[in-house]
């Protein structure tokens, strides 16, 4: 494998919410394939600083693919074209010497863009104040091994609760519907004894605050679950569809 | 030794056993109709600020609780990977609060005081409790029950996990329960904001200048108590396996307003993380110390083996921790795996194409469990080592070097976790108090979780008890005017210096400073010669670096210059206060102190006592306060685990 490739790249840039954004195209000589895809961003911004240009805002942190701040939508993909992986974790190796890379921000309305490929997510905030929590305030509990879980529905609550809340779900839905999203915290939370006393009135809660976010409705696509990098199963939107069925008949 | 008069720990009285519960009888407290009157400002949101937010506002008390990324959910504790301690011998192996509490103050060279210790134990178990009511969904045997796994510096197994990702579990436990209060209005939640000056009226903290980060706007904000919850400050050293974000802004912003600050010097390096790559390399990853229950760490035994790993025998192969320490194995403590690997390369027989790398082995592992257990106890670590070096961990060794992981130093806080300035307390990684001169792993996230759930929200009502008939001082104040001006002045300062240097030159120039010098090995000469490299660096920030963008506006470099100007002047007080420790404790080894076999060797007679620094004004040398350390139950000992 080449050690550097020559790269271009085609980057969303906008000022601010109001600005209209366009595309800017850089030339990337020269790029080792050991970085990183934000290394790449670094060493882009360090020449754009010191040619005294504005540099590419990108939202990151953890750069281990665990806090889910990263968020680039690389070449009509979200988080790029490796699967189960996040931008932070994409290495240069994964392209080819004289490609061009479309970089864009998540795009949907709830999502509103704060700079180039910035945004606002804070509606995945909102779903979980809105009843993805158990309720128990700081001292009430009892022993922890009071309640024996069954080893299969503990790993399968952690499989849904790996999920990182970093949007490509809804960056990828044509809809850009967040369901994979909160289906992952309603199916953590009922697959757990310690979640079953709030089960109705949480998924009838998170459903609401999604749709007062303007996220869209689920239409079955599973383009979400193809692209999220920690592989949140689908079948957690068709728990979460039980779940609300239940909650519905319980409440009539 | 006598402790400095300006530092009274207020440890309670009577035996350790009962110091805590002794307290907590007789604490006084704040009844539920003042404590609506109560304002509390929460900086920072990981493990310690959601948990101390979630919890007062379950009492009753206002909070608002504010974080740099976009939801408090991305604090850097997610990242945390191996697991919590907790002494509820679940696994019957012998364990105990004792124990756990003996362990840590080994653990941490006897350079940790022994009553917050023994809470921290002694609260361990209610965490996991709390933790399970919320959904956590920790690790399970087949019973049902939870499982446990051991980490470095101790023999039993009390380690609580989630598969590689317990920091994240417990965080969006917390995140949770913040978010449930956020909802009924006792949180006020502000994301992207970060804290840029505290606020001192009448010798009390009384509030902060906050930094809107979308607009760039500062805002006033009033608080009849302060918590500091921002976290570590490793990323003084540039490379190290923090977040990007991770800095001492918040704290530094308080040293400079009277909080004195504890055993800077005192760094933790970390033996398992990914070696460097190259010189655009952001950041450093840990592989947790987790590994270590299972791989085995070597280095060929002859100088300059350049041969794969397959290629070595055994009989060429030296396991030189199970060499140098059998009793403890590849689970020594981090300090000690860290200078072992250090001393191997140092010897010419590290490996990889920088020879800065020593290999961690799963081949027997696997080949006793079966590739299925492995990875069902360590997939994800296999997975994120595969996605950087692009190198299957199944089935040739990883490469490892220590890196900068976790700083045991911080905001010196007394038992109530209150800092020098009354009304301003320190909780999580961002004071110094649990862990000495060395942290075991697991219990950084128990330390956190302990101050936020369990220890504040009764040592908060101590301080607040007084304050219920402070009506909330309008922002309008002229000490929150001195305070926006000053933030206002030295952006100002920044933006108009247009120098050469990008940030992150300057912020790499400090870094390979510090590491070389106040790193895994430190003498005399060393710090002395980077204390004036420092000090330059300082003039050639202020005069050379160059920040694009406007002020008002979103603009991140301008974000990153506060930080890496604060963390300068950090780096300068880690130098005085390890030059000052001419002792070897823990995590600083000062070359002049060791045993004949290479260990680090302490000086109790003249060391055993906290460094507080006292900040006495731009260029000035900060004076030094001793906290004497005095062991009533455990007798330190030349630390070995042979
Ligand atoms: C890779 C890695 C793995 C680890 N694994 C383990 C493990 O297995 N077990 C263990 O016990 N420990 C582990 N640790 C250590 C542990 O994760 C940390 O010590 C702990 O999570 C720190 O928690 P905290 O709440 O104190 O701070 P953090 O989680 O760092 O949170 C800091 C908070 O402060 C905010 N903040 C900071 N400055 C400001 C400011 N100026 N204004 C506003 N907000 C601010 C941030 O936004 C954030 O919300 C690990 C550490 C690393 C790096
Ligand atoms: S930066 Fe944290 S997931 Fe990518």
């Amino acid at each position: 494998m080449a050690e550097s490739i020559n790269l271009k790249l085609k980057i969303w840039r906008q000022r601010n919410t109001k600005d209209s954004g366009h595309f800017e195209t850089y030339d990337m000589p020269g790029v080792s394939t050991h970085m990183s895809f934000l290394e790449m961003m670094d060493v882009l911004n360090d020449r754009l600083i010191r040619d005294g240009k504005d540099p590419v805002a990108f939202d990151h942190d953890c750069r281990e693919g665990i806090c889910g701040m990263c968020s680039m939508y690389i070449n009509g993909r979200a988080h790029g074209p490796l699967k189960g992986t996040t931008t932070c974790q994409l290495h240069m190796r994964h392209f080819s010497d004289g490609e061009t890379i479309t970089i864009e921000p998540w795009r949907a309305s709830a999502f509103p863009v704060i700079k180039d490929l910035v945004v606002n997510r804070s509606a995945f905030d909102k779903i979980i104040a809105a009843g993805g929590y158990i309720s128990v305030n700081t001292g009430n509990a009892p022993d922890a091994n009071s309640l024996p879980v069954e080893k299969v529905k503990a790993d399968e609550a952690f499989d849904a609760a790996a999920c990182i809340g970093c949007g490509a779900c809804v960056a990828t839905c044509k809809n850009a519907s967040g369901m994979l999203f909160l289906s992952a915290k309603v199916s953590h939370l009922a697959l757990l004894p310690q979640g079953e006393p709030e089960r109705k009135e949480r998924v009838m809660r998170m459903i609401d605050a999604h749709d007062e976010a303007g996220l869209g409705s689920c239409t079955n696509t599973g383009a979400c679950e193809a692209e999220c990098p920690k592989e949140i199963s689908i079948s957690h939107i068709a728990r979460l569809n039980r779940e609300y069925l239940r909650a519905g008949m319980s409440q009539e | 030794m006598a402790s400095s008069p300006k530092l009274n720990s207020r440890i309670p009285e009577g035996s350790l056993e009962n110091k805590w519960t002794h307290l907590k009888s007789t604490v006084r407290l704040v009844s539920p109709a003042n404590k609506r009157r109560l304002d509390v400002i929460v900086v920072g949101t990981g493990l310690a600020g959601a948990s101390a937010a979630a919890s007062l506002a379950e009492l009753g008390y206002n909070v608002k609780a504010f974080c740099f990324q976009d939801s408090p959910r991305r604090a850097h504790s997610i990242a945390a990977q191996g697991g919590i301690n907790a002494a509820k011998n679940y696994q019957n192996d012998g364990d105990s609060t004792f124990r756990l509490f003996y362990d840590t103050v080994k653990g941490g060279d006897y350079r940790a005081r022994e009553a917050n210790v023994y809470r921290l134990a002694e609260v361990s178990a209610n965490i996991i409790d709390q933790c399970v009511a919320q959904g956590v969904p920790f690790a399970r045997e087949y019973g049902g029950l939870l499982d446990n796994r051991s980490f470095g510096g101790v023999q039993v197994s009390r380690t609580f996990y989630a598969r590689g990702q317990t920091g994240q579990q417990l965080l969006l436990g917390a995140y949770s329960a913040l978010e449930r209060q956020v909802a009924k209005g006792a949180v006020k939640m502000y994301a992207r904001h970060e804290m840029v000056e505290l606020v001192v009226i009448d010798g009390k903290a009384r509030g902060i200048i906050a930094k809107n980060l979308v607009t760039g706007e500062l805002e006033r904000h009033f608080g009849h108590a302060v918590l500091l919850c921002s976290g570590g400050y490793g990323n003084v050293f540039y490379l190290s396996t923090n977040a990007m974000g991770s800095n001492v802004t918040a704290a530094w912003k308080a040293h400079k307003k009277g909080a004195f600050f504890g055993n800077p010097c005192f760094t933790q390096i970390h033996p398992t993380c990914i070696p460097v790559s190259g010189d655009y390399q952001s950041k450093l990853t840990l592989m947790s110390e987790s590994l270590r229950n299972d791989g085995r760490v070597w280095v060929p035994k002859a100088v300059g083996d350049k041969r794969k790993p397959e290629d070595i025998s055994e009989e060429e192969r030296d396991y030189y921790l199970e060499r140098r320490y059998p009793a403890f194995g590849n689970l020594v403590p981090r300090d000690v795996a860290s200078r072992a690997a250090k001393q191997a390369c140092d010897e010419g027989r590290g490996v990889g194409p920088s020879g800065l790398a020593v290999y961690l082995d799963f081949r027997d592992a696997i080949n006793r469990l079966g590739q299925n257990v492995i990875s069902a106890r360590y997939g994800n670590l296999f997975e994120m080592y595969e996605k950087i070096t692009g190198e299957d961990p199944y089935k040739t060794p990883m490469r490892i070097y220590p890196a900068v992981h976790y700083t045991m130093g911080g905001l010196w806080v007394d038992y109530n976790l209150m800092t020098t300035v009354p009304g301003l307390y320190a909780l999580g990684e961002a004071n110094f108090s649990d862990h000495g001169a060395n942290r075991l792993g697991a219990s950084a996230l128990m330390q956190g979780l302990a101050d936020g759930y369990f220890v504040i929200p009764y040592t908060l009502g101590e301080y607040l008890a007084d304050d219920i008939r402070t009506t909330a001082i309008p922002t309008t104040h002229p000490a929150f005017d001195e305070a926006e001006k000053a933030v206002h002045e030295r952006t100002q300062k920044l933006m108009g210096i247009n120098g050469k240097q990008t940030v992150e030159d300057l912020h790499k120039k400090l870094g390979r400073i510090i590491w070389d010098y106040c790193g895994m090995s430190r003498t005399e000469e060393g710090l002395k010669k980077a204390l004036g490299m420092v000090l330059d660096l300082k003039k050639e920030f202020w005069t050379d670096v160059r920040i694009p963008g406007a002020v008002d506006e979103f603009n991140p470099e301008l974000d990153k210059a506060g930080r890496v100007a604060d963390f300068i002047e950090l780096g300068e007080l880690m130098i005085r206060d390890a030059l000052m420790r001419n002792e070897s404790c823990g995590g600083h080894f000062r070359e002049e102190s060791q045993t004949e076999d290479g260990e680090a060797k302490r000086d109790d007679e003249n060391f055993a006592f906290v460094a507080a620094w006292e900040y006495t004004g731009d260029g000035a040398e900060p004076s030094l306060h001793k906290e004497e350390l005095t062991f009533e139950v455990v007798h330190p000992t030349q630390r070995s685990y042979k």
